[in-house]
């Protein structure tokens, strides 16, 4: 049985646990509320911008000159990986299940015979990913010293993307992250960022446009922003999810604190009593034999 | 007047969107006036100032950086770069941009064809952004 002394201790320490926990779920709770808030913002953007590019792209698609952003390499050889986590832990299996997702892939690509590259956005998934495909790393990008995600961070990552397309470093790209559903829920998905998938034209899409100045230049100046505004949109849901997920299980360990608390407590009191009728009985037995 | 829906939109936001009588657009190949009922166009945009017409008066004015509009007949969307009202414009920021993208021009000098033009369209919005900021 342990002394009444370290049971003392260890329910204070619990208890400080539990005010650190507290905290931090509020405080994931109010910047939760402002990533949604910037997630919002950037929708209406994406959503134009796809309606641009559904009515542009379909007429350059079938073209034999048509730019390698909008329709790859021809090849379907190496495989560029971008996955996106967030910088810090403590928030669930928010970046695990990321890097199981993106592991997963790599394995079934290599199992196609395939090559793949890697770049991480978020230095969790970096660390998680290092351990069992360091060799196929072509990058790493961390934001851990920004306070809030802008666009141009996003323009940095797509930046590095179209420079190893020009290069001719792979064929596909794919970025992974995690796709906020609600503030308890994100799951993980891939998806496909070179070549494009052209968005469905609207059905009222029949009006004809005029171009200036020719369709090509404007889609070659479209398409990098469209990547751009991709992989901002990831940036935030991943910043949003963080915090969902953070909230989520600060939540669960204040509870689960509160519980050790009153467990600790019943068997601090219990000890205590049992102190107590030990001393009597030997003042009692004591007084007895006199 | 005949009004159409404006909207203005950076990656960062939603910033204009009403019904307004005309547009004047900083498109690529020169300034675009648009009124309801325009063909549709897809154009894309240098650096510049677009304003806005509403009775006859100029009410906002907003510097875009660069950029898309896709013209309809009964709406007008522009995707801005990135956009500022031209009165919340700091003489001392478009210089201290024009500064940089002169120095990225002169340091593309010997780089492909398409980076020098990026560079010039970069030295390009950096000026108009000086003389927007400079006549607000």
């Amino acid at each position: 049985m342990p002394s009444l002394k370290s049971l003392r201790l260890r329910i204070n320490s619990v208890k400080s646990t539990r005010k650190i926990t507290q905290a931090m779920k509020m405080v994931a709770a109010a910047k939760l509320r402002r990533a949604q808030t910037q997630a919002e913002a950037a929708r209406p953007y994406a959503e134009r911008m796809e309606r641009m590019l559904a009515s542009l792209g379909a007429s350059v698609v079938g073209a034999p000159d048509a730019p390698e952003m909008l329709v790859g390499t021809g090849a379907d050889k190496v495989h560029l990986l971008v996955v996106v986590t967030a910088e810090r832990g403590l928030c669930g299996g928010f970046n695990t299940n990321v890097g199981r997702f993106a592991r997963a892939q790599v394995r079934a690509l290599e199992a196609e015979g395939k090559t793949v590259k890697i770049i991480t956005v978020g230095r969790k998934g970096a660390v998680y990913l290092k351990r069992d495909f360091a060799s196929r790393f072509v990058g790493e990008i961390s934001f851990a010293n920004k306070k809030r995600i802008g666009f141009e961070d996003a323009a940095e990552v797509s930046a590095k993307i179209t420079e190893m397309l020009d290069a001719g470093d792979f064929d596909v790209c794919t970025l992974i992250y995690n796709r906020f559903k609600n503030v308890i829920s994100q799951t993980p998905v891939g998806q496909q960022l070179i070549p494009t998938p052209l968005p469905e034209a609207s059905a009222d899409g029949g009006a004809q446009y005029e171009f200036e100045p020719t369709e090509e230049e404007i889609l070659a100046r479209l398409l990098p922003q469209n990547l751009g505004i991709q992989i901002y949109r990831a940036l935030l849901d991943n910043a949003a999810g963080f915090y969902g997920s953070q909230m989520t299980a600060m939540d669960n360990a204040t509870r689960n604190a509160g519980e050790m608390i009153n467990k600790l407590t019943l068997n601090y009191n219990r000890t205590r009593q049992a102190n107590i009728t030990r001393e009597l009985i030997e003042i009692i037995s004591g007084a007895e034999a006199l | 007047m005949a009004s159409f829906q404006l909207e203005l939109v950076s990656p960062e936001k939603l910033l204009l969107s009403r019904a307004v009588e005309m547009a004047v657009i900083p498109a690529a190949e020169g300034e675009l006036g648009v009124l309801a009922g325009h063909a549709p166009m897809i154009v894309a945009l240098r650096g510049g100032v677009i304003s806005v017409r509403e009775g006859g008066q100029v009410t906002d004015q907003l510097f875009v950086a660069g950029g898309f509009a896709e013209v309809a007949p009964d709406r007008v969307t522009i995707l801005a770069d990135e956009a500022t009202p031209v009165a919340t414009l700091s003489k001392s920021d478009a210089e201290r941009r024009l500064a940089e993208a002169e120095a990225a021009f002169a340091s593309a000098a010997n780089e492909t064809p398409e980076k020098r033009e990026a560079a010039m369209a970069r030295v390009l919005s950096a000026r108009a952004m000086v003389e927007a900021a400079l006549a607000a």
